[in-house]
């Protein structure tokens, strides 16, 4: 494929017209995340006038500094931490037994559980059916709320289901034969044959949590336990609710832009140092497992 | 003599062998059972907390949504409020702000669709074409990352680009000799930047699907029309994309299905009353009926009718599917 001289002359422009099209695609993709984060670098002043393209202008920290010294911003910061890795741990002490369960041909009523997760993929109570069995269990603005109320859903149980179903029972045999009950065969043979799909459901978990905000929002009431998506929220509410009146309050060292944007860059950090990880896997093509049960 | 001890036993007597029997089989069955529970019984253990999850909050809602049909106050509580019928779905259906979420929602769907649904297509036929792995796997390695950013930042991205002091949207218009607008508070411009941003976050991620459809494509499929003396372009028309297009199908059947599924955490983010008008879906419609001015009861009936149509869309969706792949999607 690589030998271009294979090619007839229409095939060439072909091949360089695609190239250059992926090429400002990309740059169309990535353009958006550099010119946040020139604003972040820009003074108030500049970045208010409109005038940040690409790269900062009248470079400046100024509006990191007002990020990092919010003790706001830490305190939500944390909470995200504590949300996502607590909820992720909460999800996968559950979904791995769960999935393992309804895997096994031995249980009793096996298609109607598989039934009774997955409907409810298809039939939902909604927004407030929902909200108002959060209130009556008494889960609303508390850290254990969120973390229980989000730990699972259908689609995670069953791609794991399906990937230990996958795996073929002579595995298990040698286990079997040294006494082993479930617990054990879950743990030792099963869960280290699937390490790929407990990845990517870990991925799953981690990437919602990271960016959940909604439900964050509406239960939480207290500003102590509001995850970083829901400070960005408030923020960003602010910049475009009163646009006229925040651009009157231009400090010539930072805006309401640069602060958002220097919050939008932070938040994206952790995001940038997981992704080569999360490119291992999807680029392995196992996140394609869910597409299809 | 009586009759009877020629005819054997009496009736009476059969019908108590008969009990007996029952009995006996229930109590082997029993037996069967205990023991089942008794070797099986860490399975159950492990089951036990999903099955507890799914009842309490997923399961219990479900019962919650008979507030649909009662005058609910949450003094009274879920049981205790009366049933009124009807009413709210009544009240609903005459409300101008619930119709227009009605038709917001199937207008942003279907363009959703319309611009959303091929561009992942394409992206996928393009990185096919590339022959540079290096200039692939860095274009990929960008296109995707948008998925893995939350919604909040997307909003925020979108506010700042497009704000009309400061937006670099605005910049460009004004190189170009253009007044500045204020697209956030434009109902026509909420659409398409509420699409064209859906597809920058989502068309990269998405054309992974396709991709691996690619990757199964028969290679000598491909030396054939080399023999054939095909060009690359034709190649794309008459090979790759015939041969990809059940999963393109069965992708399109699943959109369909989700229609309903408008990303309405976005909109939350990005509509203002001024594009209400535009950006007002049935989702957003409940957030603030019900969440934001406490009509739990017409919001939950609004929410159920959004409910059970996504769930006749769905369903049609997979019988649909079965038919046409003979493979269901679940």
């Amino acid at each position: 494929m690589a030998n271009m001289n294979l090619y007839s002359r229409g095939d060439k422009w072909f091949v360089i017209a695609n190239m250059v099209l992926v090429g400002l695609f990309t740059i169309a993709t990535l353009y958006p995340f550099l010119y946040i984060a020139a604003v972040s670098f820009s003074s108030g002043f500049a970045a208010a006038a409109g005038t940040v393209v690409l790269t900062p202008v009248n470079f400046t920290i100024a509006a990191y500094e007002r990020v990092l010294s919010e003790p706001e911003f830490w305190r939500s910061y944390a909470n995200t931490f504590i949300y996502t890795f607590g909820g992720t741990a909460v999800s996968l002490l559950i979904i791995i037994p769960g999935a393992y369960a309804l895997s096994r041909p031995q249980l009793i009523g096996r298609r109607f559980w598989n039934l009774f997760v997955a409907f409810t993929m298809w039939f939902n109570a909604g927004l407030i059916p929902f909200f108002l069995n959060m209130r009556d269990l008494g889960l609303l603005d508390s850290y254990f709320g969120i973390i229980i109320g989000f730990a699972l859903n259908a689609f995670n149980i069953i791609l794991l289901r399906n990937f230990f179903e996958s795996i073929p029972s002579s595995f298990e045999e040698a286990a079997r034969m040294d006494g082993a009950n479930e617990f054990q065969v879950l743990w030792k043979v099963y869960v280290p044959l699937s390490k790929p799909a407990i990845a990517t459901i870990t991925l799953f978990c981690i990437v919602a949590r990271w960016n959940g905000f909604f439900w964050a929002m509406v239960l939480l009431q207290s500003e102590d336990k509001i995850p970083l998506q829901v400070y960005l929220r408030q923020l960003i509410a602010e910049l475009s609710d009163d646009e006229e009146f925040t651009s009157t309050l231009i400090s010539a060292a930072y805006s309401v832009e640069t602060v958002t944007a220097a919050i939008i860059v932070c938040s994206i950090i952790p995001v940038l140092l997981i992704y080569p990880w999360v490119q291992k896997y999807f680029n392995k093509g196992i996140l394609l497992g869910g597409v299809k049960e | 003599m009586s009759q009877q001890e020629h005819i054997g036993p009496s009736t009476e007597e059969l019908v108590v062998e008969a009990r007996e029997a029952l009995r006996d089989r229930a109590r082997r069955r029993a037996a069967r059972l205990g023991d089942h529970f008794k070797r099986e019984w860490q399975i159950y253990v492990l089951l036990l907390p999903t099955i507890l999850w799914f009842a309490l909050f997923l399961y219990k809602p479900m019962y919650g949504l008979q507030i649909a049909f009662k005058d609910y106050s949450i003094f009274r509580g879920i049981d205790g409020s009366p049933w009124i019928g009807f009413e709210h779905f009544r009240t609903l259906f005459e409300n101008d702000q619930f119709l227009r979420a009605i038709r917001n929602t199937v207008i942003i769907s279907f363009f959703t669709l319309l611009f959303g649904f091929p561009a992942p297509i394409i992206l996928a036929l393009m990185f096919n074409e590339i022959l540079s792995q290096t200039y692939k796997r860095a274009a990929q390695t960008i296109v995707y990352l948008p998925h893995f950013i939350s919604t909040v930042i997307i909003a925020g991205i979108v506010i700042t680009a497009f704000s009309p002091s400061a937006g670099i949207v605005n910049t460009v218009l004004e190189w170009l000799g253009m007044d500045p607008v204020y697209f956030l508070t434009k109902p026509e411009w909420f659409r398409p930047i509420f699409i064209g941003s859906g597809i920058w976050q989502e068309a990269g991620f998405q054309s992974i699907v396709y991709l691996a459809a690619i990757a199964g494509v028969n290679p000598s499929l491909y030396e054939s029309a080399v023999v054939d003396g095909a060009s690359r372009w034709q190649m794309v028309w008459k090979v790759t994309l015939p041969s990809i297009l059940p999963t393109i199908i069965i992708m399109l059947i699943i959109r369909i299905g989700n229609l309903l599924e408008v990303g309405f955490e976005l909109i939350i983010l990005l509509y203002q009353p001024a594009t209400y008008e535009t950006a007002d879906v049935i989702n957003t419609f409940i957030y603030r009926q019900g969440l934001q001015q406490g009509q739990y009861d017409l919001a939950a009936a609004a929410g159920l009718f959004n409910a059970v149509v996504a769930f006749v869309l769905v369903m049609t969706a997979n019988t649909i599917s079965k038919r046409v792949s003979r493979t269901s999607l679940w």
